[in-house]
Protein backbone atom coordinates (compact mmCIF):
# COMPACT_ATOMS: atom_id res chain seq x y z
CA UNK A 1 0.00 0.00 0.00
CA UNK A 2 1.27 3.45 -0.92
CA UNK A 3 1.16 6.13 1.75
CA UNK A 4 -1.25 8.93 0.82
CA UNK A 5 0.43 12.29 1.25
CA UNK A 6 0.99 15.44 -0.78
CA UNK A 7 3.18 14.90 -3.86
CA UNK A 8 5.15 18.10 -3.45
CA UNK A 9 7.89 17.94 -0.83
CA UNK A 10 7.44 21.50 0.36
CA UNK A 11 3.73 20.95 0.71
CA UNK A 12 4.40 17.82 2.80
CA UNK A 13 6.60 19.78 5.18
CA UNK A 14 4.01 22.59 5.38
CA UNK A 15 1.28 20.08 6.24
CA UNK A 16 3.48 18.46 8.88
CA UNK A 17 4.35 21.82 10.40
CA UNK A 18 0.67 22.76 10.53
CA UNK A 19 -0.18 19.46 12.20
CA UNK A 20 2.55 20.08 14.79
CA UNK A 21 1.29 23.59 15.52
CA UNK A 22 -2.15 22.15 16.24
CA UNK A 23 -0.84 19.33 18.42
CA UNK A 24 1.78 21.02 20.57
CA UNK A 25 -0.44 22.74 23.11
CA UNK A 26 1.93 22.10 26.04
CA UNK A 27 5.70 22.32 26.58
CA UNK A 28 7.50 19.22 25.32
CA UNK A 29 11.25 18.62 25.62
CA UNK A 30 12.46 16.35 22.83
CA UNK A 31 16.02 15.09 22.54
CA UNK A 32 17.41 13.98 19.20
CA UNK A 33 20.02 11.41 20.09
CA UNK A 34 21.82 11.07 16.80
CA UNK A 35 24.38 13.54 15.44
CA UNK A 36 23.10 12.94 11.92
CA UNK A 37 19.66 14.07 13.10
CA UNK A 38 21.23 17.17 14.69
CA UNK A 39 22.88 18.19 11.43
CA UNK A 40 19.77 17.42 9.37
CA UNK A 41 17.59 19.54 11.67
CA UNK A 42 19.94 22.51 11.30
CA UNK A 43 20.68 22.12 7.60
CA UNK A 44 16.99 22.00 6.71
CA UNK A 45 16.04 24.80 9.06
CA UNK A 46 13.45 22.69 10.88
CA UNK A 47 13.72 24.61 14.14
CA UNK A 48 11.98 27.55 12.45
CA UNK A 49 8.99 25.34 11.63
CA UNK A 50 8.37 24.15 15.18
CA UNK A 51 5.83 25.58 17.61
CA UNK A 52 7.45 27.51 20.50
CA UNK A 53 6.25 24.83 22.92
CA UNK A 54 8.57 22.24 21.37
CA UNK A 55 12.06 22.38 22.84
CA UNK A 56 14.58 20.42 20.78
CA UNK A 57 17.84 19.46 22.49
CA UNK A 58 20.75 17.44 21.15
CA UNK A 59 21.97 14.37 22.98
CA UNK A 60 25.17 12.35 23.23
CA UNK A 61 24.79 10.85 19.75
CA UNK A 62 28.06 11.88 18.17
CA UNK A 63 30.63 9.16 18.95
CA UNK A 64 33.56 11.54 18.47
CA UNK A 65 32.00 13.99 20.96
CA UNK A 66 31.63 11.43 23.72
CA UNK A 67 35.15 10.02 23.35
CA UNK A 68 36.99 10.90 26.54
CA UNK A 69 40.16 12.95 26.53
CA UNK A 70 42.12 10.04 28.00
CA UNK A 71 41.10 7.92 24.99
CA UNK A 72 42.32 10.61 22.57
CA UNK A 73 45.60 10.76 24.52
CA UNK A 74 45.95 6.98 24.08
CA UNK A 75 45.47 7.34 20.30
CA UNK A 76 48.13 10.09 20.25
CA UNK A 77 50.51 7.89 22.26
CA UNK A 78 50.02 5.08 19.71
CA UNK A 79 50.76 7.46 16.81
CA UNK A 80 54.09 8.33 18.48
CA UNK A 81 55.29 4.73 18.49
CA UNK A 82 57.93 3.71 15.94
CA UNK A 83 56.91 1.67 12.91
CA UNK A 84 53.25 2.28 13.66
CA UNK A 85 50.43 3.52 11.45
CA UNK A 86 47.27 4.86 13.08
CA UNK A 87 44.15 4.69 10.92
CA UNK A 88 40.81 6.18 11.90
CA UNK A 89 37.62 7.87 10.68
CA UNK A 90 37.93 11.55 9.67
CA UNK A 91 36.72 13.64 12.59
CA UNK A 92 38.86 11.80 15.12
CA UNK A 93 42.12 13.29 13.93
CA UNK A 94 41.17 16.84 14.97
CA UNK A 95 39.93 16.15 18.50
CA UNK A 96 42.27 17.72 21.06
CA UNK A 97 43.68 15.41 23.69
CA UNK A 98 45.25 16.94 26.76
CA UNK A 99 48.34 17.83 24.69
CA UNK A 100 47.90 17.51 20.92
CA UNK A 101 45.69 16.00 18.22
CA UNK A 102 46.37 13.12 15.82
CA UNK A 103 46.50 15.73 13.05
CA UNK A 104 49.29 17.62 14.84
CA UNK A 105 51.16 14.36 15.36
CA UNK A 106 50.89 13.73 11.63
CA UNK A 107 52.37 17.14 10.87
CA UNK A 108 55.32 16.13 13.08
CA UNK A 109 55.88 12.99 11.06
CA UNK A 110 53.57 10.39 12.58
CA UNK A 111 51.82 8.09 10.11
CA UNK A 112 48.16 8.94 10.74
CA UNK A 113 45.69 8.04 8.00
CA UNK A 114 42.01 8.72 7.52
CA UNK A 115 39.85 5.84 6.31
CA UNK A 116 36.23 5.76 5.21
CA UNK A 117 35.92 2.01 5.67
CA UNK A 118 37.27 -0.27 8.38
CA UNK A 119 38.33 -2.58 5.55
CA UNK A 120 40.92 -0.03 4.37
CA UNK A 121 42.72 -0.24 7.72
CA UNK A 122 42.99 -4.00 7.34
CA UNK A 123 44.36 -3.63 3.79
CA UNK A 124 47.13 -1.38 5.16
CA UNK A 125 48.15 -4.13 7.59
CA UNK A 126 48.16 -6.70 4.77
CA UNK A 127 50.28 -4.57 2.46
CA UNK A 128 53.14 -3.98 4.92
CA UNK A 129 53.59 -6.77 7.45
CA UNK A 130 56.60 -5.02 9.02
CA UNK A 131 54.56 -2.10 10.36
CA UNK A 132 51.96 -2.18 13.08
CA UNK A 133 48.62 -0.79 11.95
CA UNK A 134 46.34 0.39 14.76
CA UNK A 135 42.73 1.07 13.81
CA UNK A 136 41.25 3.61 16.24
CA UNK A 137 37.71 2.23 16.24
CA UNK A 138 35.10 4.74 17.27
CA UNK A 139 31.34 4.59 16.86
CA UNK A 140 28.10 3.13 18.15
CA UNK A 141 26.27 -0.05 17.17
CA UNK A 142 26.06 1.15 13.55
CA UNK A 143 29.84 1.09 13.23
CA UNK A 144 30.94 -1.68 15.63
CA UNK A 145 29.92 -4.62 13.34
CA UNK A 146 32.42 -3.45 10.67
CA UNK A 147 35.18 -3.49 13.29
CA UNK A 148 34.09 -6.96 14.41
CA UNK A 149 34.17 -8.18 10.79
CA UNK A 150 37.74 -7.00 10.18
CA UNK A 151 38.97 -8.41 13.50
CA UNK A 152 37.56 -11.79 12.44
CA UNK A 153 39.41 -11.40 9.11
CA UNK A 154 42.67 -10.49 10.86
CA UNK A 155 42.27 -13.53 13.14
CA UNK A 156 41.63 -15.87 10.18
CA UNK A 157 44.58 -14.48 8.24
CA UNK A 158 46.91 -14.37 11.25
CA UNK A 159 47.59 -10.66 10.67
CA UNK A 160 49.45 -10.02 13.90
CA UNK A 161 50.57 -6.53 12.87
CA UNK A 162 46.93 -5.39 12.92
CA UNK A 163 45.46 -4.01 16.16
CA UNK A 164 42.46 -2.06 17.36
CA UNK A 165 42.14 0.76 19.88
CA UNK A 166 38.57 -0.10 20.68
CA UNK A 167 36.51 2.95 21.65
CA UNK A 168 33.11 1.61 20.54
CA UNK A 169 30.17 2.54 22.72
CA UNK A 170 26.60 1.35 23.14
CA UNK A 171 23.65 3.74 22.85
CA UNK A 172 20.91 2.20 25.06
CA UNK A 173 22.88 2.40 28.36
CA UNK A 174 23.64 6.08 27.69
CA UNK A 175 19.94 6.70 27.12
CA UNK A 176 19.22 5.01 30.45
CA UNK A 177 21.78 7.29 32.14
CA UNK A 178 20.01 10.34 30.68
CA UNK A 179 16.50 9.04 31.40
CA UNK A 180 17.36 8.43 35.05
CA UNK A 181 19.13 11.80 35.51
CA UNK A 182 16.78 14.10 37.46
CA UNK A 183 18.42 17.18 35.89
CA UNK A 184 17.70 16.17 32.30
CA UNK A 185 13.89 15.64 32.37
CA UNK A 186 13.05 14.46 28.87
CA UNK A 187 9.51 14.01 27.56
CA UNK A 188 10.47 12.37 24.29
CA UNK A 189 13.34 10.93 22.29
CA UNK A 190 13.99 10.74 18.55
CA UNK A 191 15.87 7.45 18.42
CA UNK A 192 18.82 7.00 16.07
CA UNK A 193 17.77 5.35 12.80
CA UNK A 194 21.02 3.68 11.84
CA UNK A 195 21.91 2.42 15.32
CA UNK A 196 18.44 0.85 15.30
CA UNK A 197 19.15 -0.86 11.96
CA UNK A 198 21.56 -3.03 13.97
CA UNK A 199 19.89 -3.19 17.40
CA UNK A 200 16.22 -3.32 16.39
CA UNK A 201 13.55 -1.79 18.65
CA UNK A 202 13.71 -4.09 21.66
CA UNK A 203 16.64 -2.43 23.51
CA UNK A 204 14.65 0.83 23.80
CA UNK A 205 11.51 -0.60 25.34
CA UNK A 206 12.58 0.35 28.88
CA UNK A 207 12.36 4.04 27.94
CA UNK A 208 8.54 4.22 27.72
CA UNK A 209 7.95 1.38 30.18
CA UNK A 210 10.26 2.40 33.00
CA UNK A 211 10.63 6.15 32.45
CA UNK A 212 7.44 7.13 30.58
CA UNK A 213 9.43 8.66 27.69
CA UNK A 214 7.77 8.87 24.26
CA UNK A 215 9.98 7.42 21.52
CA UNK A 216 10.15 7.19 17.75
CA UNK A 217 12.83 5.62 15.57
CA UNK A 218 13.26 8.15 12.80
CA UNK A 219 14.90 8.49 9.40
CA UNK A 220 16.96 11.49 8.44
CA UNK A 221 15.23 13.75 5.95
CA UNK A 222 13.03 16.69 6.92
CA UNK A 223 9.83 14.72 6.46
CA UNK A 224 11.08 11.80 8.58
CA UNK A 225 12.03 14.12 11.44
CA UNK A 226 8.83 16.21 11.35
CA UNK A 227 6.74 13.02 11.31
CA UNK A 228 8.65 11.65 14.27
CA UNK A 229 7.97 14.88 16.17
CA UNK A 230 4.24 14.57 15.41
CA UNK A 231 4.35 10.98 16.68
CA UNK A 232 6.13 11.67 19.97
CA UNK A 233 4.02 14.74 20.74
CA UNK A 234 0.90 12.67 20.12
CA UNK A 235 2.24 10.06 22.56
CA UNK A 236 2.91 12.75 25.18
CA UNK A 237 -0.61 14.21 24.79
CA UNK A 238 -2.27 10.83 25.01
CA UNK A 239 0.06 9.75 27.84
CA UNK A 240 0.74 6.53 25.94
CA UNK A 241 4.51 6.40 25.53
CA UNK A 242 5.88 3.61 23.35
CA UNK A 243 8.59 2.98 20.76
CA UNK A 244 7.13 3.85 17.35
CA UNK A 245 8.86 2.67 14.20
CA UNK A 246 8.82 5.30 11.47
CA UNK A 247 11.88 4.14 9.55
CA UNK A 248 10.51 0.80 8.43
CA UNK A 249 12.25 0.94 5.06
CA UNK A 250 15.57 0.36 6.88
CA UNK A 251 14.86 -0.81 10.44
CA UNK A 252 13.54 -4.33 11.08
CA UNK A 253 11.91 -4.87 14.51
CA UNK A 254 14.65 -7.30 15.55
CA UNK A 255 17.50 -5.43 13.86
CA UNK A 256 20.31 -7.03 11.84
CA UNK A 257 21.00 -10.42 13.45
CA UNK A 258 24.03 -11.16 11.25
CA UNK A 259 25.74 -7.90 12.25
CA UNK A 260 24.95 -8.50 15.92
CA UNK A 261 26.33 -12.01 15.78
CA UNK A 262 29.64 -10.66 14.40
CA UNK A 263 29.69 -8.15 17.27
CA UNK A 264 28.82 -10.78 19.86
CA UNK A 265 31.57 -13.07 18.62
CA UNK A 266 34.28 -10.42 18.92
CA UNK A 267 33.10 -7.83 21.44
CA UNK A 268 31.86 -7.84 25.00
CA UNK A 269 30.34 -5.05 27.09
CA UNK A 270 32.36 -3.23 29.75
CA UNK A 271 31.91 -0.05 31.78
CA UNK A 272 32.95 2.97 29.73
CA UNK A 273 33.68 6.62 30.34
CA UNK A 274 31.62 9.08 28.25
CA UNK A 275 32.64 12.68 27.97
CA UNK A 276 30.10 14.68 29.90
CA UNK A 277 28.19 11.69 31.20
CA UNK A 278 30.95 9.99 33.21
CA UNK A 279 31.31 6.24 33.61
CA UNK A 280 28.21 4.34 32.47
CA UNK A 281 27.93 0.63 33.36
CA UNK A 282 28.12 -1.83 30.43
CA UNK A 283 28.15 0.95 27.83
CA UNK A 284 31.40 0.27 25.98
CA UNK A 285 32.70 -2.60 23.94
CA UNK A 286 36.01 -4.37 24.44
CA UNK A 287 37.56 -7.28 22.55
CA UNK A 288 36.80 -10.72 23.92
CA UNK A 289 39.63 -12.79 25.39
CA UNK A 290 39.87 -14.89 22.22
CA UNK A 291 40.72 -11.76 20.21
CA UNK A 292 42.79 -9.94 22.84
CA UNK A 293 45.95 -10.19 20.76
CA UNK A 294 44.40 -7.55 18.50
CA UNK A 295 43.95 -5.12 21.41
CA UNK A 296 46.41 -2.24 20.94
CA UNK A 297 46.23 -1.27 24.63
CA UNK A 298 47.34 -4.72 25.82
CA UNK A 299 49.86 -5.36 23.08
CA UNK A 300 51.61 -2.00 22.93
CA UNK A 301 51.54 -1.16 26.63
CA UNK A 302 49.51 2.05 26.35
CA UNK A 303 47.39 3.27 29.26
CA UNK A 304 44.13 5.19 29.09
CA UNK A 305 44.14 7.72 31.88
CA UNK A 306 41.25 9.77 33.15
CA UNK A 307 41.92 13.41 32.36
CA UNK A 308 39.65 16.33 33.24
CA UNK A 309 38.01 18.23 30.33
CA UNK A 310 39.62 21.52 29.20
CA UNK A 311 38.99 24.46 31.50
CA UNK A 312 35.73 26.25 30.76
CA UNK A 313 34.55 23.62 28.25
CA UNK A 314 30.88 22.77 28.78
CA UNK A 315 30.58 19.94 26.24
CA UNK A 316 29.32 17.75 29.10
CA UNK A 317 26.27 19.93 29.70
CA UNK A 318 25.71 20.30 25.93
CA UNK A 319 25.73 16.50 25.52
CA UNK A 320 23.06 16.13 28.20
CA UNK A 321 20.89 18.78 26.56
CA UNK A 322 21.17 20.97 29.69
CA UNK A 323 22.46 24.04 27.83
CA UNK A 324 22.50 25.38 24.28
CA UNK A 325 26.06 25.65 22.89
CA UNK A 326 26.00 29.48 22.89
CA UNK A 327 25.57 29.39 26.69
CA UNK A 328 29.15 28.10 27.00
CA UNK A 329 31.60 30.92 27.70
CA UNK A 330 34.07 29.58 25.13
CA UNK A 331 31.59 29.29 22.25
CA UNK A 332 32.31 31.40 19.19
CA UNK A 333 35.09 33.37 20.86
CA UNK A 334 37.64 30.86 22.13
CA UNK A 335 36.14 27.73 20.60
CA UNK A 336 35.39 27.65 16.86
CA UNK A 337 35.48 24.92 14.18
CA UNK A 338 38.93 26.21 13.09
CA UNK A 339 40.25 26.17 16.67
CA UNK A 340 38.04 23.78 18.64
CA UNK A 341 38.49 23.35 22.38
CA UNK A 342 35.88 20.66 22.99
CA UNK A 343 34.83 17.71 20.83
CA UNK A 344 31.30 19.06 20.19
CA UNK A 345 32.94 21.79 18.10
CA UNK A 346 35.33 19.39 16.34
CA UNK A 347 32.96 16.87 14.88
CA UNK A 348 30.81 18.10 12.01
CA UNK A 349 28.00 16.34 13.85
CA UNK A 350 28.64 17.99 17.19
CA UNK A 351 25.91 20.35 18.36
CA UNK A 352 28.38 23.20 18.93
CA UNK A 353 29.66 22.91 15.35
CA UNK A 354 26.09 22.74 14.04
CA UNK A 355 25.06 25.86 15.98
CA UNK A 356 28.18 27.66 14.78
CA UNK A 357 27.74 26.68 11.13
CA UNK A 358 24.03 27.21 10.74
CA UNK A 359 22.96 29.86 13.24
CA UNK A 360 25.94 32.19 13.39
CA UNK A 361 24.99 35.59 12.03
CA UNK A 362 21.33 34.99 12.83
CA UNK A 363 21.72 35.04 16.58
CA UNK A 364 23.97 37.32 18.53
CA UNK A 365 23.35 36.20 22.09
CA UNK A 366 26.63 34.26 22.28
CA UNK A 367 28.79 37.26 21.48
CA UNK A 368 30.11 37.64 24.99
CA UNK B 1 29.13 9.45 12.14
CA UNK B 2 26.26 7.01 11.77
CA UNK B 3 25.61 8.31 8.29
CA UNK B 4 24.55 5.53 5.94
CA UNK B 5 24.09 6.00 2.22
CA UNK B 6 21.78 4.00 -0.08
CA UNK B 7 23.71 2.07 -2.75
CA UNK B 8 22.53 -0.21 -5.57
CA UNK B 9 24.55 -3.42 -5.97
CA UNK B 10 25.74 -3.71 -9.56
CA UNK B 11 28.02 -6.76 -9.39
CA UNK B 12 28.92 -9.35 -6.79
CA UNK B 13 32.59 -10.07 -6.30
CA UNK B 14 34.52 -12.74 -4.47
CA UNK B 15 35.05 -12.85 -0.70
CA UNK B 16 32.05 -10.93 0.62
CA UNK B 17 32.48 -7.98 -1.66
CA UNK B 18 30.35 -6.22 -4.24
CA UNK B 19 30.55 -3.26 -6.57
CA UNK B 20 27.85 -0.76 -5.62
CA UNK B 21 26.60 2.50 -7.07
CA UNK B 22 25.47 5.64 -5.24
CA UNK B 23 24.63 8.51 -7.57
CA UNK B 24 27.45 8.40 -10.11
CA UNK B 25 30.00 6.91 -7.74
CA UNK B 26 30.98 3.25 -7.86
CA UNK B 27 32.49 1.79 -4.69
CA UNK B 28 33.54 -1.64 -3.55
CA UNK B 29 31.60 -2.57 -0.43
CA UNK B 30 31.64 -5.49 1.99
CA UNK B 31 28.51 -7.63 2.05
CA UNK B 32 29.20 -10.02 4.96
CA UNK B 33 26.81 -8.29 7.38
CA UNK B 34 23.76 -8.77 5.11
CA UNK B 35 23.50 -12.38 3.88
CA UNK B 36 22.06 -13.29 0.50
CA UNK B 37 22.53 -10.02 -1.37
CA UNK B 38 22.26 -10.05 -5.15
CA UNK B 39 22.70 -7.74 -8.11
CA UNK B 40 20.14 -4.95 -8.16
CA UNK B 41 19.53 -4.97 -4.39
CA UNK B 42 19.30 -1.58 -2.71
CA UNK B 43 21.30 -1.46 0.53
CA UNK B 44 22.32 1.04 3.19
CA UNK B 45 26.12 1.35 3.35
CA UNK B 46 27.99 2.55 6.43
CA UNK B 47 31.78 2.61 6.84
CA UNK B 48 32.21 0.51 3.71
CA UNK B 49 29.83 -2.25 4.80
CA UNK B 50 26.25 -2.93 3.69
CA UNK B 51 24.27 -2.89 6.95
CA UNK B 52 20.72 -3.57 5.71
CA UNK B 53 18.49 -3.95 2.67
CA UNK B 54 16.24 -0.99 1.95
CA UNK B 55 12.63 -1.94 1.39
CA UNK B 56 10.30 0.01 -0.87
CA UNK B 57 7.38 -0.12 1.57
CA UNK B 58 7.49 2.21 4.53
CA UNK B 59 5.64 0.31 7.21
CA UNK B 60 2.16 0.45 8.70
CA UNK B 61 2.93 2.90 11.47
CA UNK B 62 4.05 5.53 9.00
CA UNK B 63 0.96 5.02 6.85
CA UNK B 64 -1.34 5.40 9.85
CA UNK B 65 0.51 8.50 11.01
CA UNK B 66 0.14 10.23 7.63
CA UNK B 67 -3.62 9.58 7.80
CA UNK B 68 -3.72 11.42 11.12
CA UNK B 69 -1.45 14.23 9.94
CA UNK B 70 -3.75 14.91 7.00
CA UNK B 71 -6.70 15.11 9.34
CA UNK B 72 -4.87 17.39 11.78
CA UNK B 73 -3.69 19.77 9.07
CA UNK B 74 -7.20 20.38 7.79
CA UNK B 75 -9.49 19.38 4.93
CA UNK B 76 -7.60 21.13 2.12
CA UNK B 77 -4.79 18.59 2.33
CA UNK B 78 -6.85 15.43 1.89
Amino acid sequence: MQVRRPDDRRERIRVLSEALMGLADRPVKVMEVCGTHTVSIFRQGLRALLPPTVELVSGPGCPVCVTSQGEIDAAVALARLRETTVATYGDMIRVPGSGTTLEEERSRGADVRVVTSADQALSMARSDRNRNVVFVAVGFETTAPATAAIVIDAWREGLDNFMVLNLHKSVPPALEALASDPEVKLDALLLPGHVSVITGMEPYRFLPEKYGIACAVAGFDAEDIMLALVEVIKQVREQKPRVASLYGRAVRPLGNAEARSAMERVLTLKDASWRGLGVIPSSGYSLREEFSRFDAIDRLGITVSSTPPPKGCMCGDVLKGLIDPPSCGLFGAYCTPAHPVGPCMVSTEGSCAAFYRFLRGRRTDWEH
Amino acid sequence: MCLAVPHRIIALRAANRALALAGAVETEIRTDLVPGLGEGDLVLVHAGFAIERLLPEEGEELERLWEEVRELAGPQTR
